[in-house]
């Protein structure tokens, strides 16, 4: 019985070797406040390369992955590319803007304290980080955060900043 | 159980699903641990060291010491005070890699007496979404028991433990966790030294000592329960239970539970409560009737039946918190454990002019002081 | 077979088949819910080094051993 199981499980192996970081539909519009005290909407960057990283001071890989994003946004956002920052926490605005002190970004954070933009997006893990292209619809989303995966945020960039 | 393991790892194996974990953090601790009670003290450091590399790797290393100064109830009645040193260094890497995480690890224990080696191996993995972890644990160990004053004794025996367990988020405040260990020994498991008593009435005193012999085989099974609950004005209350039973008839039981409770200006405290009962193995007795009374002879208070409770204290202070250096933040750490032991079957013998099981049962108390500092860099 | 043998074959086949139909349960607490849940307070094994001295010193002194979360080791506290 142990060994028909251990069949069933190959085969489901085969089945679900179609998980893919690529992700499709216009992005969802929304308009959040950010730390400099603006509203700052998605769908007024249209024609640039758009980054939504999700991101929350108590999860370690996204505190792991904020100096790269911010290298990534010095070295191409002159050439039409786009950063937010989403906080996804309830209740730490102070919390994360001393964090922020901490470790500066200049690219905008945004405060999703209601968790809206955050369930428009389907975010299943912290953190995600989603790319859109020019013409506002997603191409690309990355779950969690490994030391490796700002080399995969450069290619995608740069292949959508291309068109 | 090897074979069922074997399927879940397969199973895990070829599951691919959201993330595993992440690696443990780098840090550093430096432990000053006190051992009082029942007449014998042991001290010692216990120094950690943790660090990742390479971005997948995990490296840590312990040294861990034990001054021991015995004058134990079986010691004074049976030999006499002795001291002795024990050390032991652990070696372990985690490996991490897309959904799972993969542990190995060595720990060393060397004294004058005892020599024992262990290598375990460990593998995790993330599910549903991260809500759960699936762990499998094996470690062998291979032991060689010496006698002091006796140069051509030694003796092997080999244990062999199978974990596995499982952690879930049940909601934001609450995580479980379940667990089972099976652990199977083989060899000469007892103590060389210690003695079983019978009665005799051609002695002063009514009773005489001969030597423990053990069964050649132990297997045990133990499993537990687990829950960490987030309590609304930022505290957190744990609690656990434990089954265990195994092939000498001993079964125990395990119940603790504990509050940590953090206040502003960097303070934590804990305090837990922990109860523990057990029965006698099959082969113990206090006193037995006539020498070679049967096959198999113990009289180790460990496999006797008794009850021990422990309360424990404790309070943690942050330390750096704006950094210093490469080290990001620390703690200072004091806990104190008293622990209680009442056994039902096991006589104080320090107790003489009486007849032979009727002194009084044993208990006492020990006091436990862990004195630590943690960094993380 | 002990009842507790049982208990771990019926559990390891139910975690196996859980790891395979699990891909399609959502979890139902959200990832940017789990704030509470990554505070030091709420880990299991706030402090390594206490925790192995403190399991070490039970292990030494009762009879049972195991399934406490450690990976267990060898001493020869006799």
């Amino acid at each position: 019985m142990l060994r028909a199981f251990s069949v069933l499980v190959m085969t489901t192996l085969v089945a679900t070797l179609a998980w893919a970081a690529t992700v499709s539909g216009p992005a969802p519009a929304f308009t959040l406040q950010s730390n400099g005290g603006q509203q700052v909407s998605v769908a007024s960057l249209k024609g640039k390369v758009v980054m939504v990283n999700f991101w929350a001071t108590w999860c370690v890989p996204c505190r792991q992955e904020m100096p790269h994003l911010q290298a990534l946004y010095e070295k191409y956002n002159g050439l039409g590319f786009e950063l937010l920052a989403v906080n996804v926490e309830k209740d730490n605005v102070e919390g994360a803007r001393k964090w922020l002190e901490e470790t500066p970004v200049t690219f905008p954070v945004l405060f999703d304290p209601n968790n809206g933009v955050t369930k428009l997006y389907k975010v299943q893990t912290m953190p995600t980080t989603v790319l859109i292209g020019r013409d506002g619809t997603m191409r690309f989303i990355h779950h969690g955060y490994k030391p490796g995966y700002e080399n995969d945020y450069q290619t995608q960039i740069r292949a959508l900043l291309r068109e | 159980m090897k074979r069922h393991i074997l399927v879940v790892l397969l199973s895990l194996a070829v599951v691919r699903v959201a993330h595993a974990g992440v690696l443990p953090e780098d840090r550093a601790d430096v432990l000053l641990h006190s051992y009082d009670g029942g007449g014998v003290t042991i001290q010692g450091p216990s120094l950690l060291v943790r660090k990742q590399f390479a971005q997948k790797f995990s490296v840590s290393a312990n040294h861990y010491v034990d001054k021991v100064n015995s004058a134990s109830i079986d010691v004074v009645t049976t030999a006499s005070p002795y001291e002795e040193e024990r050390t032991q260094h652990s070696v372990g890497l985690d490996y991490l890699h897309d959904r799972w995480m993969m542990n190995i690890g060595f720990t060393n224990s060397e004294e004058n007496d005892y020599t024992a080696d262990t290598f375990s191996f460990g593998i995790s993995q993330d599910i549903f979404g991260d809500l759960t972890t699936v762990s499998l644990g094996y470690s062998l160990g291979n032991d060689t028991v010496g006698r002091r004053g006796d140069a051509n004794f030694s003796e092997d025996t080999q244990r062999q433990n199978y974990r596995l367990g499982v952690s879930q988020i049940l909601t934001k405040n609450l995580m479980v966790g379940v667990s089972f260990e099976t652990i199977t020994d083989e060899g000469f498991l007892n103590n060389p030294y210690r003695q079983v008593r019978y009665l005799d009435p051609t002695t002063p005193q009514g009773y005489s000592y001969e030597r423990e012999v053990y069964p050649r085989t132990r297997s045990s099974d133990a499993g537990s329960l687990r829950m960490r609950y987030y309590m609304p004005w930022r505290a957190a209350v744990h609690a656990e239970y434990r089954k265990y039973g195994d092939t000498w008839d001993i079964d125990a039981d395990t119940f603790e539970i504990g509050y940590t409770h953090p206040i502003e200006l960097g303070w934590t405290f804990d305090g837990r409560f922990r109860t523990y009962s057990q029965t006698k193995a099959d082969f113990y007795a206090d006193l037995f009737p006539r020498s070679q009374y049967q096959n198999f002879l113990a009289r180790d208070k460990e496999l006797s039946t008794f009850a021990s409770q422990t309360i424990r204290l404790g309070a943690s202070y942050d330390i750096m918190r704006s950094g210093w250096k490469f080290v990001e933040r620390g703690t200072l750490n004091v806990f104190l454990d008293h622990m209680m032991f009442e056994y039902e079957d096991f006589r104080d013998l320090r107790v003489t002019g009486v007849p032979p099981g009727t002194e009084p049962l044993y208990s006492f108390d020990a006091n436990v002081l862990q004195f630590f500092v943690s960094f993380w860099f | 077979m002990t009842p507790t043998k049982t208990l771990v074959r019926a559990f390891a086949v139910t975690a196996a088949a859980l790891t395979l139909f699990g891909c399609s349960i959502e979890p139902w607490v959200k990832p940017y819910e789990r704030d509470r849940l990554a505070d030091p307070i709420m880990s299991f094994d706030r402090d390594p080094v206490s925790s192995a001295y403190t399991g070490h010193v039970y292990e030494a002194r009762e009879g049972a051993r195991g399934a406490t979360g450690a990976a267990g080791g060898g001493c020869g506290c006799n």
